[in-house]
């Protein structure tokens, strides 16, 4: 069953066209990474997704709701009502965190809770509990994100996500801040999501590990999907000429 | 010399009540022009543009003076100095503190709106509860340097005869054959100033528990 249905979806700045007709579903519980030279589109993608850029055509469709549909030369969006609910269906971690610096790391993942779900103080403030044990920081949530590392500002980032209970979790490069140390940890704890079948969408460079974690990998460049398959495949034995090139200068 | 003191703090309430109503009104006009520099509507925002300009481009005297005599020679009409003085310092002090307010929010990095857009916040609750704050604390340094300086410039306001602390000073300074009474008056505009930077020192302290 899909739970993100993506169709033929392009998006220029200005001149440079850069998602050049994009199509893919996910289905549930699965993981799906995205690798590609710099430049091809990735983060544009998820960008799209999150609703943080508009298409110019094609279709996006999330949990059985239209968010997007092209109508002849224009796209329609959806009303603002349907628009919220897939926003919610859709978490998003930053390269850089974003975290919000005047707030607490508790706040940092109640404030969304409290404002958007509606849901009770003592009970955003229980589920971020839960969810900071389980990043391993519940000593830090009176702490603020200028004393916490990069590591831990990542894993409050990602408790910050989770908090408002997405369906699909999207990382564009989690770990790209990090020192490699520190790059170990957000690793883990993505890899620990995708046992509890959360359904995730990994931007990454970090070849090893979309090799590791994913069910399914899409090579992106220029705009287009140039490959997609089981890691094994896709790392192995690469159909493309593109791929095996960026694979090589990637895995040397 | 005995009736000096008492001269001075009328002068004195009379700078006070000129800084305290600019604030008042300034303060929340500079946000207000602020937004019309940033409008999308690029008529809206060049015409702000060259109203900050003005305001920024040329002196607070000559702003007091046309505030007061232009509506006479314009349209003969007349009104009272202490509003035409208001008038002045806020719409030049707004625009300064339009171009504070711009500058703070425009240093807030994009990433915090995305990230709170993405979470399901509203633009209108993004802007208040994520951005505000943090362009508060950031601003903080540049205000206390506007509101020092504008303790200082209402002194300017004796130039279309209303009588301040420094106006009395000099007069009766020139009644005395006496620097005693601008001296005083030094005193005194150096203790406002005192308590200003001490408030925003405080303020700034207050904030400081992030960064
Ligand atoms: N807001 C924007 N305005 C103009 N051009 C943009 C904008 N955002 C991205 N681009 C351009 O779109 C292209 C794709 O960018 P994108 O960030 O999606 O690439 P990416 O695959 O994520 O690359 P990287 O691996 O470096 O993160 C680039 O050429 C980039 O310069
Ligand atoms: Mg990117």
């Amino acid at each position: 069953m899909g739970i993100i249905t993506v169709e033929n979806v392009t998006k220029n700045f200005d001149e440079l066209g850069v998602l050049k007709g994009i199509s893919f579903t996910l289905n549930e519980g699965e993981v799906l990474s995205i690798i590609g030279p710099s430049g091809s589109g990735k983060s544009t993608l998820l960008r799209c997704l999150t609703q943080l850029e508009r298409i110019d055509s094609g279709r996006i469709e999330v949990c059985s709701m239209t968010m997007a549909k092209s109508e002849g030369e224009t796209v329609q969006y959806a009303d603002a009502r349907t628009l919220k609910e897939i926003r919610l269906k859709l978490g998003l971690v930053f390269q850089n965190f974003n975290l919000f610096p005047h707030m607490s790391v508790l706040r940092n993942i109640t404030e969304a809770q409290i404002n958007v779900l509606g849901k009770s103080k003592a009970e955003a403030t229980a589920t971020a509990r839960l969810l900071l044990a389980k990043m391993g920081l519940e000593e830090k949530e009176g702490a603020y994100p200028c004393h916490l590392s990069g590591g831990q500002q990542q894993r409050v980032s990602i408790a910050r996500a989770l908090a408002l209970n997405p369906t699909v979790l999207c990382f564009d490069e989690p770990t790209s801040a990090l020192d490699p140390e520190l790059t170990v940890e957000i690793l883990k704890v993505i890899k620990d999501l995708a046992k509890e079948k959360m359904t995730m969408i990994v931007v990454t460079h970090e070849m090893a590990f979309a090799r590791d974690i994913s069910d399914r990998v899409i090579f992106m460049d220029e705009g287009l999907i140039v490959e997609e398959g089981a890691p094994e495949r896709l790392f192995n034995e690469p159909a493309m000429e593109r791929t095996r090139r960026f694979l090589t200068r990637y895995t040397q | 010399m005995r009736n000096l003191l008492p001269l001075l703090l009328v002068g004195t309430l009379t700078s006070l009540k000129i800084f305290a109503l600019t604030l008042l009104f300034s303060v929340p006009l500079g946000a207000v022009v602020a937004r019309g520099r940033m409008s999308g509507n690029r008529l809206v925002s060049s015409l702000v543009n060259i109203y900050i300009m003005i305001m920024r481009g040329t002196p607070l005297i000559l702003q007091l003076l046309f505030v007061y005599f232009g509506p006479y020679y314009l349209f003969g009409a007349s009104y009272d100095r202490f509003t035409a003085v208001i008038i002045g310092f806020v719409i030049n002090y707004a625009a300064y503190f339009a171009e504070i307010y711009r500058g703070g929010i425009q240093s807030i990095p994009i990433g915090q709106w995305e990230a709170s857009l993405v979470l399901g916040f509203s633009k209108a609750h993004t802007f208040t509860h994520i951005i505000v704050p943090q362009v508060v604390k950031r601003i903080i340094p540049a205000m206390g340097n506007e509101v020092i300086t504008l303790v200082k410039d209402t002194a300017l306001a004796q130039t279309i005869g209303v009588a301040e602390l420094f106006r009395v000073a000099q007069s009766a300074s020139a009644r005395q054959f006496s620097t005693t009474p601008i001296v005083i008056a030094g005193l005194f505009y150096f203790i406002m100033n005192g308590v200003v930077s001490r408030s925003f020192d405080w303020l700034e302290k207050k904030l400081d528990y992030y960064h």
